[in-house]
């Protein structure tokens, strides 16, 4: 009972901001005394402009670009954090900390001369690499703490029955982590699907993602419009916290590591 | 059922294994394991017991020296390729596969198809007393179980010598000395060359066939059990089995020249400058003689000190000179503190080895096995015999 009271207060909290987007989104005109809008079809119909579907391509490219990169290097730094003490292991934790400490705002504005010296600028390529700055590090985190949960001598003992470094790793060390890896990449991929102002900066305006559009849309003060391209931003990672939360949730391995960080 | 391995020995020679720093942690061992036998690899924890375990299974690669299985070297064949089964001190079992794959783990790697697998896991299964287990989840398993299985993991490939590191040391004692009289029941109906590191002198005295005393890094002493107690190669293998009385003094043949007067002791010393070693339960504690008959090898001695300890007593008895010995008795034998007694010591127990420091009786404790441990034989110091007195 008090569970299911839990769930939906919790579940109201999460759908009450939607329902003046929803409003909005199907909204012509919305002025004060009105309690339910003239309907029009012009934001949703916005939705499908073709700006928008080219938008939401190079958004879904570059975040699953940088889940899946950020998800390779923060595994490997998570590993040496998480099993190996090191010399200077405090210091390469405060420099992964780092872009979560300082404003990447500072940090971008001190390396875009050097994106732009090498050709990196206004590019794909450059805005997923720049984007690996604010993953990264949260990566790093949740690899750290699943491999703080992971004994390393389970590979060795994989190794004397007769694996192979490539089946030791996929056989044993990715099953073992493989919830935290997926938890890691969520992250990165919501990171970078929100991320506004490194896109702008790198892309130079020629990389549009949808937080692009959006900003765009909230600056010429068309309501409706930025309504309908807010719910088209907000429903893939929805998705995907949907589809992963049995992860994040209850016993799992990652669960336990995330409470424990 | 597993055919039993036409069974080879293993043989470590000249092995020395060190860390990047340079610090070397096992130092020119020279170890043989006989075909079909259980050798307990026994030490102090830190002593390298662990690294040359995992250097022989192919984990470490030394610096000199050779591993022969059977006469021939492994040393050129990765861990993923010997003919050995290692079982760690924890289970180390894969979480994510039943209880059954992770048996059937080692054959899956060789490639034997999946109804084979099966079959041939459960048949360990069953040898190992979990029948029925296969479908489970590793975390259902309890810790004995759960050791039991990495055994069954380890012995289903048929390794030609199987090493333990100290595979029961975080099982509760009772379920301990089952686990102890499984293995040694597998180790001989399979027939595998097994080695089995220890740090618990008991359990290496209980299971083994041969023991190998290792000290810092080397082998200090290899043998029989018993040997161990009945005729120690060295002071330090005497010492760490529990040879707690130290008498220093001069050899001169089989006579002992020493604070309690002279003694007769067993052959085999080094003339000179020695330490007598006897074990607490060689000392005979009986009614002083009349002081007309010189009994041979007799001290008078004061019992300053009396434990019960159930199947036996555990007695401290102040000689004259300022020596103070330990010895066990039957529980039976009724002694007051402050009695005076004869303490005979038997020359054929009473073993001489050559005293390694002027100061021999200032060696470091940390040989010593456990809290059990009694030392005694030192010159009395006086803070101790006050305590007694006490």
């Amino acid at each position: 009972m008090r569970r299911a009271v839990g769930s939906g207060l919790l579940a109201t909290g999460l759908l009450l901001p939607f329902i003046p987007l929803l409003l909005w989104a199907v909204a012509g005109d919305f002025r004060y005394p009105a309690v339910v809008p003239e309907l029009s079809g012009r934001g949703l119909d916005m939705i499908f402009d073709r700006a928008v579907l080219d938008a939401l391509l190079t958004s879904l490219t570059i975040a699953g670009v940088v889940a899946v990169l950020a998800a390779v290097i923060g595994a490997g730094a998570g590993r040496a954090l998480g099993l190996y003490a090191f010399r200077g292991r405090r210091f390469v934790q405060f420099l992964l900390l780092a872009p979560a400490i300082v404003p990447t705002l500072a940090v971008t504005l001190g390396i875009q001369v050097y994106f732009i010296r090498y050709g990196l600028a206004d590019s794909v390529a450059g805005v997923v690499l720049v984007q690996l700055i604010p993953t990264v590090p949260y990566v790093s985190l949740v690899m750290a703490s699943a491999f703080a949960n992971f004994d390393v001598e389970s590979e060795d003992a994989a190794r004397v029955l007769g694996a192979g470094p490539l089946r030791r790793l996929i056989l044993v060390t990715v099953p073992a982590v493989g919830p935290g890896l997926v938890v890691a990449a969520l992250f990165a991929f919501l990171i970078s699907w929100s991320e506004y102002i490194l896109t702008l900066l790198i892309g130079g305006g020629v990389v549009r993602t949808l937080p692009l559009l959006l900003f765009a849309e909230i600056g010429s003060a068309d309501l409706p419009a930025a309504a309908a391209l807010s719910l088209v931003i907000a429903l893939p990672p929805l998705l995907l916290v949907a589809l992963t939360s049995r992860l994040l949730t209850g016993g799992t391995p990652v669960a336990v590591g995330m409470r424990r960080l | 059922m597993p055919q039993p391995s036409t069974s080879v020995d293993l043989r470590v020679t000249g092995l020395r294994v060190a860390y990047q720093r340079g610090t070397t942690v096992v130092d020119d061992v020279d170890l043989g394991v006989a075909a079909n036998t259980l050798t307990a690899l026994l030490g102090p924890s830190g002593c390298g017991k662990t690294t040359l375990l995992k250097t022989v299974a192919g984990l470490l690669t030394p610096e000199t020296g050779d591993v022969r299985i059977g006469g021939t070297s492994v040393l050129d064949l990765p861990a993923e390729r010997r003919p050995v089964g290692l079982v760690f001190q924890k289970p180390l079992l894969f979480g994510h596969l039943s209880v059954g794959d992770n048996v059937g783990f080692g054959l899956r790697m060789r490639g034997v198809p999946k109804p084979a697998r099966r079959r041939r896991a459960a048949e360990m299964l069953d040898l190992v007393g979990l029948p029925d287990l296969a479908r489970c989840r590793v975390e259902e398993l309890s810790g004995g179980q759960e050791q039991r299985v990495a055994l069954a993991r380890a012995m289903v490939l048929d390794p030609k010598v199987l090493l333990l590191d100290e595979p029961f040391s975080q099982l509760d004692a009772d379920l301990r000395s089952r686990m102890r009289e499984l293995l040694r029941r597998l180790q001989r109906e399979l027939a595998i060359t097994t080695l089995f590191v220890t740090h618990d002198q008991q359990e290496a005295v209980e299971v083994a066939d041969a023991i190998a005393l290792m000290l810092d890094g080397r082998i200090e002493a290899q043998g029989r059990p018993a040997d161990f107690f009945t005729a120690p190669a060295t002071l330090r293998a005497a010492r760490f089995f529990g040879a707690t009385n130290e008498i220093p003094g001069t050899l001169s043949g089989t006579e002992f020249c020493c604070a309690l007067g002279t003694l007769r002791v067993a052959a085999g010393g080094r003339d000179g400058s020695s330490l007598l070693i006897v074990r607490p339960e060689a000392l005979r504690l009986g009614n002083p003689a009349p002081a007309t008959s010189e009994q041979p090898n007799t001290v008078p001695v004061t019992v300053i000190d009396v434990r019960y300890r159930g199947t036996h007593q555990s007695v401290r008895l102040r000689c004259p000179v300022e020596t103070i010995l330990a010895a066990t008795v039957p529980s039976a034998l009724r002694l007051e503190v402050g009695e005076q007694m004869a303490l005979r010591l038997p020359p054929d127990s009473c073993r001489v080895f050559p005293a390694e420091h002027p100061q021999g009786e200032d060696q470091p404790g940390e040989d010593q096995p456990g809290e059990d441990s009694k030392r005694a034989g030192q010159p009395v110091a006086p803070e101790r015999t006050e305590r007694s007195h006490a």
